[in-house]
């Protein structure tokens, strides 16, 4: 019997029970549809963080000092350290020495409590170089950032996130006005375009930098001319690697220390930071695929139920087709065929849906990430619904084929 | 065509043996007519499935068209089941839900014989009459007719024996007379029957009747051919 003979078989015998045969597919279709959806969902999320990482710029590598050690060589917490210079990010961005590096500017910063009239904000201060803007991917929306020869002169003044600027100034132009940090008297001459991430653990577009060389004068006092953190520009995504390196050359030259295990500062690379989001959504999406694959257990099961009745339904059909000379593999190959056939068909009709949810649903739940859907995963659902109808339909289809032609030829 | 040499067949009913035939011997040449006969327990039915291969018998020997048919698998007795015997049910045992085309087709699909099939299909339809109801699904047809469609699929395959068991029994008396014309026409035409009745007036038809009782053979006589029915 060739397999065309089956599939005309298996569509005569599921049109002969319709209504049978459409609940049992749809149990493979709410299944493969959830699986669809919910993966999708997983993937967006993913795609999401990844963008949001991204914004920050994937060319860029951050230095941190490492922890300190006490007199008795106990560990203290991480970036506790003082160990990085202004001359290191002068060293770093020497392009003789590090081709791969755009530039580089140093970071020192903390809380700050702003004030303008009588309205008060708290908000992320960050000491930085005339280079913050690129470096970071922050565009100014108003005015401007401040100059190298602000920096080296310690001039009091910041440029202000758009967050801040709304709630300190309100609908007023805040360029120009001069406003309290930490109770010290700054000019502001800038304002940041939004970086549109908001939510998540950090909001970028709260924030007021000022010059690193002000904020270790009048803002940081008593905590010494450090810098907490080095932001380095890779010349592209790539080159973080080697940029990466080359950074730690140089500064285990400069800090004399021959053994890189013993290196008194640690580089973090967006990439790091890209991987470590991408392995915990994928641990999302698995978990979502894992939970909308039970129900697809549960469909093939379902599909099990139904090709055992449908057996014993046509037990004399099948004692006929043997006294007419069907082998074993005949019969099994004909049941095999008809719950691939409805499992297959619930997947594809399952593909269907879950895309059509996948559109509808972001736009009735706002807050759901956009679903992506890739092609692997279309394919894996099919193949694994039809896998179902082929696992489950094993055991109805080998009764069947088991069956003994005289007894089957008897039953009523 | 057909030997039996001392064939027995013991069914278990419980834990009780159960001896349904207890020595059958019987040779029956190509091209004869031959009715098996018996009342009810009398081991026709045993018979009829051991020659048509649904079955195998628990001792003795049996040749089919020079092949000993108690020696096989499964899967060779579907093969000989395809290939050299045509059945004919009480019940007529089409599929139900297959055309009278489809149903005649359908020994030859699993002989994987798919050349000229319908054609072939058709054929044996006309052979039987019944050539303009071929798309008709069984329920849509007498019983006559579907023993006729029957007919024709157990003649699609050309096989060496035609094995019919009591197949007026479900049949009115001139849908009888017509099949019975019909099985005597094949055999003139050459083909072996084996016919199974309990029907003195069935049996009539044919050229040998053979006697069970009690799994055994009482007796076997020759006889003039009836052409009509007497009832």
């Amino acid at each position: 019997m060739s397999i065309l003979e089956g599939l005309r078989l298996a569509v005569n015998g599921l049109l002969s029970n319709r209504l049978r045969s459409a609940l049992t597919m749809l149990g493979i279709l709410i299944g493969v549809s959830a699986v669809i959806l919910l993966v999708g969902v997983g993937n967006g999320a993913s795609v999401a963080v990844q963008q949001q990482i991204q914004s920050l710029g994937s060319n860029l590598l951050t230095v941190f000092p490492s922890n300190a050690r006490s007199a008795g060589g106990v560990q203290q917490g991480f970036g506790t350290g003082s160990s990085l210079t202004l001359d290191d990010v002068k060293a770093i961005a020497n392009r003789q020495t590090s081709p791969d590096v755009v530039t580089a500017i140093p970071s020192a910063g903390g809380r700050a409590q702003l004030t303008y009239g009588n309205q008060n904000w708290n908000s992320t201060l960050t000491g930085t170089t005339q280079d913050f803007p690129s470096v970071r991917n922050y565009q100014v929306a108003t005015g401007q950032f401040f100059t190298s020869g602000e920096v080296d002169a310690s001039s009091k003044v910041a440029v202000i996130g758009p967050t801040v600027a709304t709630n300190l100034f309100g609908g007023a132009d805040p360029i120009g006005q001069v406003m309290k940090i930490n109770r010290q008297n700054f000019r502001v001459i800038g304002v940041f375009a939004p970086k549109g991430s908001s939510g998540g653990f950090n909001n970028q577009d709260d924030v007021v930098v000022v010059p690193i060389t002000s904020a270790w004068s009048y803002l940081l006092g008593g905590r010494g001319r450090n810098v907490q953190q080095i932001y380095v520009e890779a010349t592209s995504a790539e080159a973080t690697t080697a940029a990466s390196t080359e950074v730690t050359q140089v500064l285990l030259d400069r800090h004399h220390i021959s053994d890189p295990a013993q290196a008194d500062f640690q580089i973090l690379s967006q990439q790091d930071v890209l991987n470590s989001a991408a392995s915990t959504t994928g641990v999302l999406t698995l978990m979502l695929g894992a939970i909308a694959g039970i129900s697809l257990v549960v469909g093939g099961i379902g599909i099990m139920n139904i090709m055992l009745v449908t057996v014993t339904e046509r037990t004399r059909e099948i004692g006929i087709r043997k006294a007419i000379g069907a082998r074993r593999q005949d019969i099994l190959l004909q049941f095999l065929i008809e719950s691939m056939f409805l499992s297959g068909l619930g997947g594809a009709l399952g593909i269907l849906i879950g895309f059509g949810l996948a559109r509808v649903l972001p736009v009735v739940v706002s807050t759901l990430p956009t679903p992506v859907i890739s092609t692997p995963s279309v394919f894996m659902a099919f193949g694994i619904s039809v896998g179902i109808g082929l696992f489950f339909g094993l055991y109805p289809a080998n009764r069947a084929a088991r069956l003994r032609p005289i007894e089957a030829l008897r039953y009523e | 065509m057909i030997t039996l040499e001392g064939i027995t067949k013991v069914y278990l009913a419980g834990e009780v043996e159960v001896a349904a035939l207890k020595g059958i011997s019987l040779h029956i040449p190509e091209g004869e007519f031959v009715a098996i006969m018996g009342p009810s327990g009398s081991g026709k039915s045993t018979l009829m499935n051991l020659i048509g291969c649904l079955d195998q018998p628990s001792s003795g020997r049996y040749i089919l068209d020079g092949y000993d048919v108690s020696a096989l698998t499964d899967d060779q007795l579907a093969w000989i089941r395809n290939r050299k015997i045509g059945f004919v049910f009480q019940s007529y045992n089409l599929i139900p839900r297959a055309s009278a085309v489809h149903n005649v087709e359908m020994p030859l699909i699993y002989a994987g014989d798919n050349q000229q099939r319908r054609e072939r299909a058709m054929a044996a339809l006309e052979s039987v009459g019944l050539l303009q109801r071929a798309s008709h699904l069984p329920n849509e047809l007498s019983g006559g007719q579907q023993q006729r469609v029957a007919v024709a699929r157990a003649l699609v395959t050309d096989p060496a024996i035609l094995l019919a068991d009591e197949p007026t029994g479900n049949l009115d008396s001139e849908s009888s007379l017509e099949i019975m014309k019909l099985l005597r026409e094949l055999n003139q035409q050459g083909r072996t029957i084996v016919l199974i009745t309990h029907e003195p007036d069935i049996a009539a038809f044919a050229q040998r009747v053979v006697r069970l009782r009690d799994g055994v053979i009482v007796s076997d006589e020759r006889q003039a051919v009836a052409t009509e029915m007497v009832r």
